[in-house]
């Protein structure tokens, strides 16, 4: 499939007191048409700034960013405002027009657009059925819940007809209950209206709920990227695995010798693994953590296990378990 | 002495320090309403950084601001004659308070600009909104409230200049305290043109803010 982003050499530059900051520093990705595409990355690492460059709010310092087959930084204001129709974005604070009816603010990028106003209001009554807020047409955002403010900046966003949004940590200043939800009514827009999403957060939570490829951001660089699960199974860098267990929050807190992460998919939990270790090598296993985790659709799991004192039996079963093809890591310095 | 007379001058007073007032606050605002929006636009923060056209409009702002007022009066003279035809009387009062008044307006109209969410511009230029329709649809309506309270401070400001005014024979109830309480020791009379300045800025303060509540969203 044709990629719908292209971002080739990014680079952003900020000056500060403290000298040249880059904020997004020699990045390259691609994402395809109709994808669910996370990047993820601590505070820091330079995600808003790259969220930001993709419809040019930020002007990246050099590297050429591609939305369909033109350069962003090469295009007029105004043809860059165009384009910027075409690309929706929505806010961790909403920012919603705190001034205006729910009704007015889905009305305002058909304004902007020049779109008749009885027919805005018709189309925006739609979205707002959409994001399941039709009665709240009247009210104003300030009378709104946390969680119905983003669903009128969803609505809003569908109102500009757009082939690509991009979620600026959407789900940061939401419970998880609510943040649920709203990864739930963002998939649905995926999949109804085919729209690419481009979701930017901090919590590996958000990424495993719905995105299908994923880029890891660590200090103003990539990374790693690849698909969802690739990341669960087999983090290639620190940033990625710091990310991963920062997921399970109680994994930072443990210590101890020789502890390691295994993940296995659907297919390999019918073998019992651990069991078979145990009796194999007649030494017990610590398991101090285990979950599974719903990833587009397939249970993925993942635990931790404190292995035997002995170096050699200890090899001995990662060599076992990564011959019966589970994702094996040794946690040297979690926390 | 409370005659007809007395009464019929502080009626027509009264009505020239409204005249004074609102026409000033009316022209104040044609120019220092532009003139506020292009400091908050060009500023280094704003949606169209201008250095150049900042530094300008920032310095007459506070030029004009650091003249005092009874002298601005005296020294803009000249202008006003030419424009009014006279210096005197409750026109003329107009054109040193429009002078006065502009860059103090142009200067509460760039801080209730500012204090808009920045959020907010971000989600207006990610929809491709121009700076015609940012400035209109986004600074404008949703500091709608504090540009308000803005006017009603502005209102019972150009109130108080308008009555200095009364010095050089400007007009209105400022002028009857002076040539009344001052010149002929009639404290009664001062004391009436007072009490009906006290009402005229406390009616206007109430409604400006009974307005500007009445059109704040932001409360739920």
């Amino acid at each position: 499939m044709e990629p719908i982003i292209k971002v080739e050499h990014l680079r952003k530059v900020f000056q500060t007191t403290a000298g040249e900051v880059a904020a997004a520093d020699d990045i390259s990705f691609s994402i395809e048409k109709g994808d669910i595409y996370g990047i993820i990355g601590l505070s820091g690492a330079g995600k808003s700034t790259l969220v930001r460059c993709l419809n040019l709010l930020e002007r990246p310092s050099s590297g050429r960013v591609f939305v369909g087959n033109q350069n962003l930084p090469d295009l007029p204001e105004k043809e860059l405002r165009r384009v910027r129709r075409k690309i929706g974005m929505i806010f961790q604070h909403f920012n919603l027009l705190m001034q205006r009816t729910v009704l007015d603010n889905v009305c305002f990028p058909m304004e902007i657009s020049g779109v008749k106003k009885k027919e805005a209001r018709k189309k925006a009554m739609e979205f707002l059925k959409t994001v399941g807020l039709e009665e709240k047409a009247k009210s104003y955002p300030a009378q709104l819940s946390g969680g119905q403010k983003q669903r009128v900046a969803i609505a809003r966003v569908l109102a500009s007809d757009p082939e690509i949004l991009l979620c600026d940590e959407a789900t940061s200043a939401l419970d998880p209950q609510t943040t649920k939800s709203i990864l739930a009514l963002l998939k649905e827009i995926n999949q109804k209206y085919g729209i690419t999403i481009v979701v930017i957060t901090h919590e590996m939570s958000v990424i495993q709920e719905i995105c299908r490829h994923v880029a890891v951001l660590d200090q103003g660089k990539l990374a790693e990227s690849g698909t969802v699960e690739e990341l669960f199974h087999s983090p290639k860098t620190e940033a990625a695995r710091k990310l991963i267990l920062n997921a399970g929050s109680q994994i930072q807190q443990m210590r101890g010798k020789r502890l390691i992460r295994i993940t296995f998919s659907g297919q390999s939990s019918f073998q019992p693994v651990i069991g078979n270790a145990v009796l194999l090598y007649k030494t017990p296993l610590n398991i101090m953590y285990a979950d599974t985790k719903d990833i587009n659709g397939k249970a993925e799991g993942e635990m931790i296990l404190q292995l035997p004192e002995d170096k050699i039996t200890a090899d001995k079963m990662i060599a076992y378990f990564r011959q019966e093809k589970l994702g094996v890591e040794e946690l040297e310095n979690v926390g | 002495m409370w005659d007809n007379e007395m009464i019929t001058m502080l009626v027509d007073g009264t009505w020239d320090t409204l005249y004074m007032t609102l026409m000033s606050t009316l022209f104040g605002y044609i120019l220092g309403l532009p003139m506020g929006i292009l400091l908050a636009v060009t500023d280094k923060e704003g949606i169209r950084p201008n250095v150049f056209v900042y530094k300008i409009l920032d310095f007459i702002a506070n030029l004009v601001r650091s003249i005092p007022f009874l002298i601005l009066l005296i020294l803009v003279i000249p202008v006003t004659k030419a424009i009014v035809g006279q210096s005197y009387g409750p026109s003329a009062t107009v054109v040193p308070l429009v002078i006065a008044a502009a860059p103090f307006i142009a200067r509460m109209v760039e801080s209730s600009l500012k204090e808009v969410d920045q959020g907010v511009i971000e989600a207006a230029m990610s929809m491709g909104a121009g700076t015609a329709s940012i400035i209109w649809k986004v600074l404008l309506a949703e500091a709608r409230t504090s540009l308000l309270v803005g006017v009603t401070i502005a209102i019972g400001t150009i109130l108080g200049y308008s009555a200095m005014a009364g010095v050089v024979g400007g007009g209105g109830l400022g002028d009857i305290a002076i040539r009344y309480g001052y010149y002929r020791y009639q404290t009664d009379v001062m004391i009436v043109t007072i009490v009906i300045l006290v009402a005229l800025v406390q009616l206007l303060q109430g409604l400006g803010m009974m307005l500007s509540k009445k059109l704040d969203k932001r409360r739920a």
